[in-house]
């Protein structure tokens, strides 16, 4: 796995040193608020509803142990015993003291982890796909790319101060896992005709107040054109993107207004004018890059009649093995997904003890390898099969082996009104309550396949957009109301949900979903038709005749 | 289990609303209320009530002074109303600021005491 190196480690050691001594004038007063707010939010500290809360970037979704267990110490030594894994493969503290960051901050690099860039108008942590390095339908890894990307934007002087954050993912596998269509930019990887490795180049996608899907300006871009043809796109950004007003200044709306021909013009004029000294990619570079991300050494196993016994004997096995078990490109190994959305629990939420506990999972059956997916949800990408009867019994042991990855209770909901201070409405108790609903049940798997994503406010931190059901959770009148959207998806189909019509109360909108599930449950073809699929076929009207119909005559 | 929250719904300007000033503790983020003595506290129970909003603003520049003084960032006022166990914030924003996560009843303000 990747380990800073030197310049890396003494950097960030810089930063928080600067940053301890920007808290302790700040403390004396020695800096006003406005002088230090842009310190305090550089470190990723942020001040919400209840307290401060501080995000801190895990890149790639990837950690160790040795790093969860960290988080877990952070978790109980300077928060309240807990922290939330986000959608954008972070985590977040949300009671951190002011006087407490340096420290936490310390700890954090000692494990080779920080806080910097995880807030700002500059390059954010770029996202990968959480299965990276070991799904079956991996094209190549897009970790080392994203690594190359994160060690040239970090602090890069001239993309600190961009006209809005500016969000990168990167996907290595035909299944689109990392909803790169809904980013600034979105990296693909595939082969061109020879075989040779490249990215297909998305710009412009995003969510928020003007939700936009990606255009594609460029089918194939070798590897050693990577830095080059980001700087291009994000200089293009940089200099034409609007600064006159913040609802505008993202670059899918650069994109939206002068078209993506113009995109693709100016981006490839900048591109071939701009010298590639120092920036084109050596072989080698890459090379060194990728060999930290290795695959570890796996041998082929057998069959593993264990792993067979166990899930015929029994029923919580086996759906955990359907839901929650991938393939691995490896014969005779899984990649588990650990959900963390218990029953009617706060979706990302993990206990300091639950922290610890995958830690010491990861470490004994998976290589020590953990990932955090923008579902929320944590990911043990490398179990022997043979193994993971123990592991979802130890899974199980600190309340973690719910299986419903992918099902109507996955869901993922932004922290909200419960702890945002951007919030209009809250999220978390609507999930909870979905998720009670629902339940683990033989309805819930019956259904399938289905993402809910709900939202506490027009950011879209909780990607409602992209969900097959979003949830925009607003304020009417100083009451809740929630808007529900159909059709969303995030991946290789990417769309943006379509508006059911008028809100819905609190208390109405949990109704509303199961009236969305009940008539697709009506509509599909058969089982074997999941909801996104029925929804693309027959459309927004006979889920809006479901939604919205009244009790006419039945009082009659 | 009980996710639903009591809110209060009263027009502004109405009889029985009162007004309070909240604010963050600059050194570890927690909520406060200006109090009486101008002093400031941790339960919305022991704040300052002002009967005018207008009071309550020109209040506002008085714990102004303490953001000077680096003991608070972002005060502002907010309307409340009586409910049966003391003042309770008018807009549910508030009410969580005031109580803690709706989510998460041992944190908070609503876990202490
Ligand atoms: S979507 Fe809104 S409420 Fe939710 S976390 Fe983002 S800013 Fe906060």
């Amino acid at each position: 796995m990747y380990r800073y190196d030197e310049f890396d480690a003494g950097f960030v050691k810089e930063r928080v040193d600067a940053f301890r001594d920007q808290v302790a004038r700040r403390l004396k007063g020695e800096l006003t608020e406005e002088q230090f707010r842009p310190h305090r939010l550089m470190n990723g500290l942020y001040l919400q509803l209840h307290a401060y809360m501080l995000r801190v970037a895990v890149p790639y979704g990837t950690l160790d142990s040795r790093q969860m267990r960290k988080l877990a110490h952070i978790a109980r030594v300077y928060d309240k015993g807990y922290g939330h894994f986000t959608t954008r493969q972070n985590i977040q503290y949300n009671w951190p003291t002011l006087a407490d960051t340096p420290a936490i901050l310390d700890e954090l690099a000692s494990v080779e982890m920080h806080a910097i860039q995880t807030s700002g108008n500059c390059i954010r942590n770029v996202t990968a796909d959480h299965f990276a390095g070991a799904a079956a339908d991996e094209i190549d890894d897009p970790r080392p790319y994203a690594e190359i990307l994160r060690q040239w934007s970090s602090i890069h002087p001239e993309f600190s101060f961009l006209p809005r954050k500016f969000k990168i993912a990167v996907n290595g596998a035909a299944r689109d896992r990392a909803a790169i269509q809904a980013h600034d930019i979105g990296l693909q990887i595939v082969r061109d005709a020879q075989g040779e490795i490249g990215f297909a180049v998305y710009v412009g996608g995003g969510m928020g107040r003007t939700p936009m899907i990606a255009t594609k300006i460029r089918d194939f871009l070798p590897v050693a054109d990577l830095l080059a043809y980001t700087q291009a796109i994000v200089r293009v950004y940089n200099l034409e993107g609007r600064r006159d007003n913040k609802y505008k200044a993202r670059i899918k709306i650069l994109v939206h207004e002068k078209g993506a021909e113009w995109m693709r013009a100016a981006v490839e004029a900048e591109f071939a004018a701009a010298p590639r000294v120092g920036i084109e990619l050596p072989a080698e570079e890459v090379a060194r890059i990728k060999a930290y991300f290795a695959p570890p050494d796996l041998a082929p196993r057998a069959h593993s009649l264990a792993f067979e016994a166990r899930r015929r004997s029994d029923p919580a096995f086996a759906a955990f093995v359907a839901s929650n078990i991938a393939a691995h490109r490896m014969d005779g190994y899984g990649i588990v997904t650990i959900s963390l959305k218990p029953i009617g629990g706060a979706p990302g939420d993990a206990s300091a003890d639950q922290m610890d506990a995958v830690a010491d999972i990861a470490e004994r059956y998976a290589l020590g390898e953990i990932r955090v997916s923008h579902e929320q949800n944590l990911v043990l990408p490398h179990v022997a099969l043979e193994d993971a009867p123990a592991v979802f019994d130890a899974l199980a042991a600190c309340g973690l082996a719910t299986a419903n990855a992918g099902l109507i209770t996955d869901i993922i909901a932004c922290p909200g009104l419960d702890y945002c201070a951007l919030a209009t409405a809250r999220s978390i108790p609507v999930a909870q309550r979905i998720s009670q609903r629902f339940g683990d049940t033989a309805r819930a798997r019956d259904i399938g396949q289905l993402k809910i994503k709900i939202s506490g406010c027009i950011n879209a931190c909780g990607h409602h957009h992209v969900g097959h059901i979003g949830i925009l959770g607003l304020e009417r009148k100083g009451v809740e109301t929630y808007q529900i959207t159909l059709g969303g998806s995030g991946d290789e189909t990417c769309s943006m949900g379509a508006l059911t019509g008028p809100g819905f109360s609190s208390e109405e909108v949990v109704d509303a979903i199961e009236r969305i599930v009940d008539a697709y449950r009506m509509l599909r073809t058969d089982e074997s038709e999941d909801f996104l699929t029925a929804y693309r076929r027959v459309g927004m009207q006979p889920f809006k005749e479901a939604l919205y119909e009244t009790s006419k005559g039945a009082d009659i | 289990m009980d996710f639903g929250y009591q809110i209060f719904h009263s027009q502004p300007g109405s009889r029985l609303m009162r007004y309070a000033i909240s604010a963050n503790r600059l050194r570890d983020g927690l909520v406060v209320f200006f109090a009486p003595g101008e002093t400031w506290v941790e339960q919305l129970a022991d704040a300052r009530l002002f009967d005018a909003e207008a009071e309550a603003e020109s209040a506002l520049e008085r714990a102004r002074a303490d953001e000077k003084k680096n003991l608070i960032v972002e005060a502002f006022v907010f309307a409340v109303k009586a409910g049966a166990q003391g003042p309770v914030a008018n807009h549910i924003r508030d009410a969580i600021r005031a109580t803690g996560p709706t989510v998460r009843r041992d944190l908070g303000k609503q876990a202490a005491g």
